[in-house]
């Protein structure tokens, strides 16, 4: 106990310039979303173009309730955002962690041209969402586009004026997909590499089927890690955003003429930030449910994942 | 082979073709997908050079033509000019709308700006990071524990939470869209320069630094700080990269608060991502003779090239940051 005496104001001076700006930050904007979320019509005084008063200080509110909930609920935009986002993560999170896991065993049962292989599936995981969602815009382009010019249909708009949901939805999720992999190939293959050899050996004297080997050694074994990976996945991919704005390339969520076709939740929330009388309780009381999203899914998967990991 | 030594001749062939076309199988794949990733940088890079007749040609080109003799050009004579076209603009000469087809893009700007940025972003959050792991690695304190697991608590929650709040922080000082360049700065930086998981990962690493060398430095009468500038922070050295490394990438690819933040009418404010938003928006839809889609790849191919630069140079470093510890950078 003489120890924590001594120590007491050197940890004090070492955290007080983490703790300091976190709590400008990070702690109190948890605090004041959760206030004001339930602040009804809050509304800063003397909203002059960019000069938010001081919250709660200087800012009056109607009551204390679940209005903003409400309105957020009674908004074709959210349940539009909340179709969207959830498309897009449970359909391509799954994709991205198989097609990932299958690379990564390939890989890693690869002797020649190894690292070339390496580089070129980890070259993704350093790059611009903004500059490469640009790119995969320019690919699904309506007339002068990779994919249009291959395969002979000119005219066929993915993402330009007229583009329909379930194209739009394609290309983005044809972008998650490429996106997502690098990050998904290096954790499972530094995983892979952590596996006793002494497992394939054994299997390999049993001159075992290589589909065996992967779905009873290199499966069960890298189950925690394609948890986690699964889990923060899909936490990742609910807060999409920059790569719709990207992919349309007009700071909008949607092709010209459909402003909104593609917004996700976190494009809702933000939307809902900028969006002139609309208290910013509102914004936050979206930011909360999505924080629920995230919980619930975490709590999900950790429930069903109980029986089937091996640690 | 030690296989024919115990395989008949029989079994060692099915064996063999089976390796075989298990083989195919294995470098197809492989090769399949290679492709699906390199594509999309490739039509980046070959689009970026291509002059603005070969874009809307109808006709697939996989590299940039010569418009007389219709035959693959010599690198030389490809349209590099692009990419000065993207920083002397392209000046509208047809009498109707505004001055310019396409408006010149502030690189000089964004990549300083992003440099800036990164650079304090990643210095303050060094500083922060380091005492903070310091602390919770090395110091015995009261609710220490508790304090840690508090921040790591933390970083569940989404960044969307934060973002309302500490836009409206950041206004009240007057940060926010201000035409002060420093102030620009400050908004950017700030929110930024401490980082709960890279002080988790920080604290792993001191946290394997044997115990014997603190109390044989305490014997010898060295202070705790000279003990963390000496000892720990050598030792700790490819840790200190990764986080640098990562936190730098970090800034070049952050658009949402600099979208935010900055007032994209003072265009020498802008960072690398939200400069590609604000330079090429509406872009997109100009098809026709003045179809910018080859500036606009060349703007990408810009913003990307420093990146694969720092990849290709510290591969090493970012792949241990990400395989130790599962980050998105």
């Amino acid at each position: 106990m003489l120890e924590y005496k001594k120590d007491g104001w050197k940890a004090t001076l070492a955290l007080a310039p983490m703790l300091l700006l976190m709590s400008v930050f990070t702690f109190w904007p948890i605090i004041n979303s959760l206030i004001m979320a339930f602040l009804e019509d809050y509304s800063f005084g003397g909203m002059a173009s960019h000069a938010y008063a001081r919250v709660i200080g200087g800012g009056t509110y109607n009551g204390i309730g679940f209005a903003n909930f409400v309105q957020v609920f009674n908004e074709k935009d959210f349940w539009v955002a909340l179709k969207n986002t959830s498309v897009m993560v449970f359909i391509s999170v799954p994709l991205t962690v198989i097609i990932g896991l299958a690379i990564a065993v390939g890989l890693n049962a690869t002797k020649k041209l190894q690292g070339f292989f390496q580089t070129v599936f980890f070259l993704p995981y350093v790059t611009n969402t903004i500059a490469l969602g640009l790119v995969f815009g320019s690919v699904f382009h309506i007339e002068y586009g990779l994919i249009n010019k291959v395969f002979g249909t000119v005219g066929l708009s993915w993402i330009n004026h007229g583009a329909t949901w379930w194209r739009a939805m394609l290309v983005l999720m044809v972008y998650t997909v490429w996106n997502g992999l690098a990050f998904k190939i290096i954790v499972f293959l530094s995983g892979m590499q952590s596996i006793d050899k002494q497992y394939y050996q054994a299997a390999q004297i049993d001159s075992t089927p290589r589909w065996r080997v992967f779905s009873k050694i290199t499966v069960p074994l890298l189950s925690p890690m394609i948890l986690y990976i699964t889990i923060t996945s899909f936490i990742g991919a609910f807060k999409a955003y920059s790569s719709v704005i990207a992919i349309f390339g007009t700071g909008d969520y949607g092709p010209v003429g459909n402003e909104k076709m593609m917004i996700t939740l976190v494009g809702y929330i933000y939307d809902k930030m900028w969006e002139s009388g609309t208290p910013f309780g509102v914004g936050s009381a979206g930011s909360l449910i999505l924080f629920a999203i995230i919980l619930l899914i975490t709590f999900v998967q950790f429930r069903v994942s109980k029986k089937r990991v091996h640690y | 082979m030690e296989r024919e030594l115990y395989l008949d001749k029989e079994a060692l062939r099915t064996f063999k073709i089976k390796r075989a076309i298990g083989n195919i199988f294995q470098y197809g794949f492989l090769i399949l997908m290679a492709l699906f990733i390199v594509i999309p940088f490739y039509w980046m890079l070959i689009s970026s050079v291509k002059e603005t007749w070969e874009i809307i040609s109808p006709e697939l080109t996989l590299l940039p033509h010569n418009i007389e003799t219709r035959k693959i050009a010599w690198p030389w004579d490809w349209a590099w000019e692009n990419y000065a076209k993207l920083i002397v603009g392209i000046p509208n000469t047809s009498g109707v709308g505004g001055e310019w087809t396409f408006r010149p893009m502030p690189f000089g700007w964004m990549f300083l700006n992003t440099i800036v940025v990164g650079l304090f972003t990643t210095i303050g959050m060094v500083f922060t990071v380091v005492l903070a792991a310091f602390a919770f690695s090395r110091l015995n304190f009261k609710g220490r524990d508790v304090l840690f697991t508090i921040m790591l608590a933390t970083m569940m929650i989404p960044g969307e939470v934060f973002v309302i709040t500490n836009y409206m922080t950041i206004s009240q000082w007057g940060w926010v869209r201000t035409d002060n360049h420093f102030h620009n700065y400050l908004a950017l930086i700030l929110p930024f320069i401490t980082s709960v998981f890279y002080t988790f990962f920080l604290r792993q690493t001191f946290k394997q630094i044997p115990n014997e060398l603190y109390l044989a430095a305490k014997v010898d009468g060295t202070t705790d700080f000279k003990y963390l500038l000496r000892v720990m922070i050598p030792m700790a050295k490819a840790t200190l990269t990764t986080i640098i490394i990562l936190s730098m990438i970090g800034t070049w690819n952050a658009y949402i608060w600099p979208s935010f933040v900055t007032n994209a009418a003072n265009r020498h404010h802008l960072l690398v991502s939200n400069g590609l938003i604000v330079g090429l928006a509406g872009a997109v839809e100009s098809t026709g003779p003045n179809s910018i889609l080859n500036l606009q790849m060349a703007a990408s191919t810009l913003v990307t090239v420093p990146l694969l630069i720092v990849f290709f140079v510290f591969k090493k470093h970012i792949m241990r940051g990400v395989s130790r510890s599962g980050i998105k950078g």
